[in-house]
């Protein structure tokens, strides 16, 4: 098969690249090495959509961002992703800390992000009641907001496939060679032939610039360890909470996510493994002990599980996004660290730009800008929730009893453009298994409707494609 | 909208006899709405033996248990939906459910029974580090795999927690030919039936180890090893004791939850001990007209004892129905002394009959007295020779001794080690 | 004359059961029980323990794949493993009734295998 564009890794920003790529009259190919969109880096982060104060002024993170976070919510709404505009706050404990927050003020003045404010302890109090009463003052950041990461990636690949976009899965690229004018990648599906490579493989973009002999930048695995609380205590913050940054990262923050859980986290420890994602006794402990210095009333009683994801730190401190010194048709989007998720619609706009330098894009007539939203059975009103089920059975039995999630929204989610294949890719899509039982009453049932859809027998059935397998031969 | 005096939440043994009892009690129209396909609810994959030595005088099995309530409900006009989930219970006690052959229903009742059971407390309550890999379940959703759909979980297990539901999947997968490593005890004592670790352990060599921990997981894809380590005193894992141990499968049985989403929805306040809605001696919880029974209310280790709490809801319902329902002037109980909790939560002082005190221990005791007590008053004690927090204990109040209870009165049951 | 301390699993209850064996290992007394039947199981457990066996057979021709089994009456300790590798072998064509004998006179033990549930 030959393409004019593969895209390395169906991340957020290979799925968002993608998407963008599928309004234009080009051959499209979209690679993955896992099982399903959004495995790594993008289903294990805060989930913020950053007001762009942060990033140091004139920085491609900076720019990014900015433009990113203007561009987010008309994205959602164009996907069906939620998004919720919450803002957030950078919380200080001391007067040395409310310095802090009124230089990194500045900063966001100079880096152009709307609805910045500094407040005092009062106002804070009233804008966030569960604050800690240490709490002195605020960095009051309005057009800050929450989205789901891996909601939204599968969203941008769902709307890429529909507008013609290839999607490969279990497809990891191994070699990269250049032959005739052309790349022929090496891959665990075969060979692909393309004109073009975007590199958006998130942790292992150096290693796959490496292929091509670009050694222009390293990427260093940075973990960061999460606790996401139960439903009943998404209320504790109103506003993403951060505390002062250091060199590290943003620090400790306690979020509602755009599902009503509460997000505590992370931890940031450079570790060589990057496929890493284990979570630590010393992390969680970290992450309890800190974010109850914010908001005090947080416990792990309410937790109902831990994560870790490992972000692409570059050695070059700033996003690298622009062609590789070392082929000409090679194209990196590397070392997307946070501000990545709030940056990556600017990103997918930035990298389209660059590629129509060397590569003819005709704009597509027929292109569909708009993702079908899919059903959400918990949030119909009975009269609509009976309509569905008068259109199809399957919308009436219910699965996943703790979020109420039927087996035809299941069913939606295999059969979608870039379906699920996996338990933890309908976990993702559906929400079936994700509350508080965490799949110990409809696990089995998800296996056995992801069984008849594929056409494969139960025991073939993964939690997330690989080795992944959840029950093994016949009893008898 | 349908109409029916009495719709009862979950077919399981405690919906069964709730139903059943009703009936015999006079109400005319009842309905069960189960959400599975079929009645018995967690009885259907416990398939092993001990179940109705106490109501039936002999030693079933799970589906056999069940199985004799099913035959009494077909013998009955009580109503069954099956594969039939409850998503609402409105202030009026208006009941919406939803299943694929009627869509919607909405059913207009006069009395809800609450009999949704309990579900398994999973991992991420439990802080465990390490990997999300495969090959992690809670023993219920093995003991379905292999009892119900017939396959194997795994080939090297180990076992975190004692309760009764992993004692009896350490003895399942054994004959399965499974190799059980060990079963891992946070506490100092097993949460489970002493019969079981006898049963389940100790005939297959299976290591019970107590004061110790899973603290992490290790695996990419599917589970390759946990690593255990010792616990102090305070429950926390003890550096250096830490002994990495291989296995493919890691099964959880740490506890049991009332599965209380439908009554919380309904704004029913949940006991912060036994997670269940606060009853009276007839199981009428807070709401007039809602009753709870069985493990929605508290976790049984014994069937039998669901059924019985069952029939008294049933019998409650049906006073209520029949607008037979005893003024609310109350005694409290209140459980102190290593009495965890006790259901019922309050008792009217004017009820009808005498009262089982239900309740669990916090702590194991040997040769303690139980005492029950009102304003400093002994209403009576009972020896034991042993008390364990896995085994339900209950000790009864005579009628007469509770129409003596001046109304307000707090009843208190407490441990004398 | 020897002291044994057992937890009876005769029924769920767990009673304690002290049972004093004679040099000549018979039975000198049971007490701590709360029923016959734990004096039974004392005895037995002294001399010749027993278990009851519950596990699956393969159903053939049915919407089940499998459905639960019991021995009828308790089975000697030493052959259980034994009986899983006979079960293991045996299916049951559907439908199958709750009682219905799956396997009868197991290993030659007197004991049937039971079915404990329908399967259809």
């Amino acid at each position: 098969m030959t393409y004019d564009v593969a895209v390395v890794g169906a991340g957020v920003i290979g799925g968002l690249i993608s998407r963008e790529l599928s309004r234009y009259d080009i051959k499209v190919a979209l690679l993955e090495k896992c099982n399903d969109v959004a495995m790594g880096t993008t289903k294990a982060n805060s989930a913020i959509v950053h007001g762009g104060f942060d990033a140091m002024p004139g920085t491609l993170k900076a720019q990014m961002n900015v433009k990113g976070t203007v561009l987010m919510p008309e994205l959602c709404e164009k996907l069906s992703v939620p998004y919720k505009n919450n803002g957030s706050l950078v919380v200080a404990f001391s007067d040395d800390e409310m310095e802090h927050v009124r230089q990194l003020y500045d900063r966001g003045v100079k880096n152009k992000v709307p609805g910045l404010s500094v407040i005092g302890r009062d106002k804070l109090r009233s804008i966030e009641p569960e604050i800690s009463p240490e709490a002195v003052g605020a960095l009051l950041c309005e057009s800050a907001g929450i989205v789901c990461p891996y909601e939204l990636t599968i969203a941008a690949v769902e709307n890429a496939v529909e507008n013609g976009v290839e999607f490969i899965r279990n497809c990891e690229v191994k070699a990269v060679n250049s032959v005739g004018g052309k790349y022929v990648l090496e891959t665990t599906a075969g060979e692909i032939e393309t004109s073009f490579v975007i590199n958006a493989a998130g942790n292992f973009s150096d290693d796959l610039a490496g292929m091509v002999g670009d050694t222009s930048f390293k990427i260093i695995p940075r973990k960061g360890e999460y606790y996401l609380l139960d439903k009943s205590v998404g209320n504790l913050a109103v506003h993403t909470v951060f505390q002062c940054p250091n060199e590290m990262g943003k620090g400790i923050l306690v979020t509602p996510t755009v599902d009503g859980n509460l997000l505590i986290g992370p931890t940031a420890v450079n570790i060589d493994d990057k496929s890493d994602t284990d979570t630590t006794p010393e992390g969680l402990d970290e992450i309890l002990e800190k974010a109850l210095k914010s908001i005090p009333a947080v416990s792990v009683r309410n937790a109902i599980t831990s994560f870790a994801g490992v972000r692409s730190h570059p050695d070059t401190d700033d996003f690298i996004i622009g062609w590789s010194c070392a082929a000409d048709r090679f194209l990196n989007v590397a070392g997307i660290e946070s501000p990545g998720l709030s940056s990556a619609p600017a990103i997918a706009l930035r990298v389209c730009e660059i590629l129509s330098e060397k590569l003819s894009m005709p704009e597509k007539p027929d292109f569909k800008d708009t993702r079908k939203p899919p059903v959400r059975f918990r949030h119909l009103n009975d009269e609509q929730r009976e309509e569905l089920i008068r259109q199809n059975s399957a919308y009436g039995r219910i699965v996943c009893r703790c979020e109420t999630i039927t087996e035809g929204e299941i069913i939606d989610a295999v059969r979608a453009p870039a379906g699920a294949r996996d338990v933890d890719g309908v976990k993702r899509r559906t929400r079936a298994g994700m509350g508080r039982c965490q799949g110990g009453f409809c696990s089995g049932k998800v296996v056995e409707i992801l069984s008849r859809e594929l056409g494969i027998p139960m025991n073939e059935v993964t939690k997330f494609g690989g080795g992944s397998k959840i029950i093994y031969e016949r009893t008898k | 909208m349908l109409n029916y005096e009495l719709v009862v939440v979950g077919g399981g043994p405690a919906g069964m006899a709730a139903a059943l009892e009703a009936k015999d009690n006079g109400v005319e129209k009842i309905i069960i709405l189960e959400r599975a396909q079929t009645l018995g609810g967690i009885l259907e994959q416990c398939i092993h033996t001990g179940f109705g030595l106490h109501y039936f005088g002999e030693e079933l099995s799970g589906p056999e248990y069940a199985g004799r309530f099913i035959d009494l409900l077909e013998k009955t006009d009580i109503e069954v939906k099956t594969d039939t989930m409850v998503l609402d219970i409105a202030s009026d006690n208006t009941v919406t459910a939803v299943n694929n052959k009627d869509g919607l229903l909405r059913i207009k009742t006069k009395a809800v029974v609450l009999a949704m059971g309990c579900r398994e407390r999973p991992r991420g309550a439990l802080s465990i580090a390490g990997s999300r890999c495969s090959g992690i379940m809670t023993a219920g959703t093995a003991q379905k795999y292999v009892n119900i759909e017939g396959y194997m979980p795994g080939h090297e297990v180990v076992i975190l927690g004692s309760g009764d539901i992993g004692l009896i999947m350490a003895r399942r997968m054994t004959l399965e030919g499974a190799k059980v490593k060990m079963v891992c005890e946070l506490m100092p004592y097993s949460g489970g039936l002493t019969r079981n670790i006898v049963q389940c352990l100790e005939d297959f060599g299976i290591p019970l180890k107590l004061s110790c921990t899973v603290v992490a997981t290790h695996g990419k894809d599917r589970l390759e090893g946990v690593t255990i380590a010792k616990v102090g005193a305070d429950l926390k894992p003890i550096p250096g004791t830490e002994e990495y141990v291989p296995c493919d499968t890691l099964l959880l049985s740490v506890g049991l939850i009332p599965e209380n989403e439908l009554s919380k929805n309904t704004g029913l306040a949940l006991d912060r001990v036994t997670n269940g809605p606060s009853v009276d001696e007839y199981r009428e919880t807070e709401r007039a007209g809602v009753f709870a029974c069985g493990n929605v209310l508290q976790v049984h280790d014994l069937v039998d004892y669901v059924t019985e709490e069952s029939q008294i809801a049933g019998k409650g319902a049906a006073k209520y129905i029949k607008g037979e329902k005893i003024s609310s002037e109350c005694a409290e109980t209140h459980g102190e002394g290593g009495v965890r909790y006790i259901v019922p939560q309050r008792i009217n002082i004017k009820t009808d009959s005498d009262v089982k005190l239900y309740f669990r221990v916090g702590a194991v005791f040997e040769n303690a007295k139980i005492v029950v007590e009102c304003d400093g008053a002994e209403l009576l004690s009972k020896k034991k020779k042993k008390l364990t927090p896995g085994e339900m204990e209950y000790v009864t109040l005579k009628q007469a001794v509770i129409s003596q209870l001046p109304a307000g009165s707090v009843i208190t049951v407490r441990v004398e080690a | 004359m020897e002291k044994r301390e057992l937890v009876c699993v005769a029924c769920p209850l767990g009673c304690r059961i002290t049972v004093e064996i004679g040099d000549d290992k018979s039975v000198l007394s049971v007490t701590g029980n709360t029923c016959k039947r734990g004096e039974e199981y004392a005895k037995t457990e002294c001399t010749s323990p027993t278990r009851m066996l519950t596990t699956t057979v393969k159903v053939t021709g049915g919407k089940a794949v499998v459905v639960p089994v019991k021995s009828a009456s308790p089975l000697p300790k030493g052959l259980l493993m034994d009986c899983m590798k006979v079960i293991n072998k045996a299916s049951a064509a559907a439908p199958v009734k709750i009682g219905d004998t799956v396997i009868s006179d197991i290993l030659g033990t007197g004991v049937d295998i039971i079915a404990t549930n329908n399967a259809e």
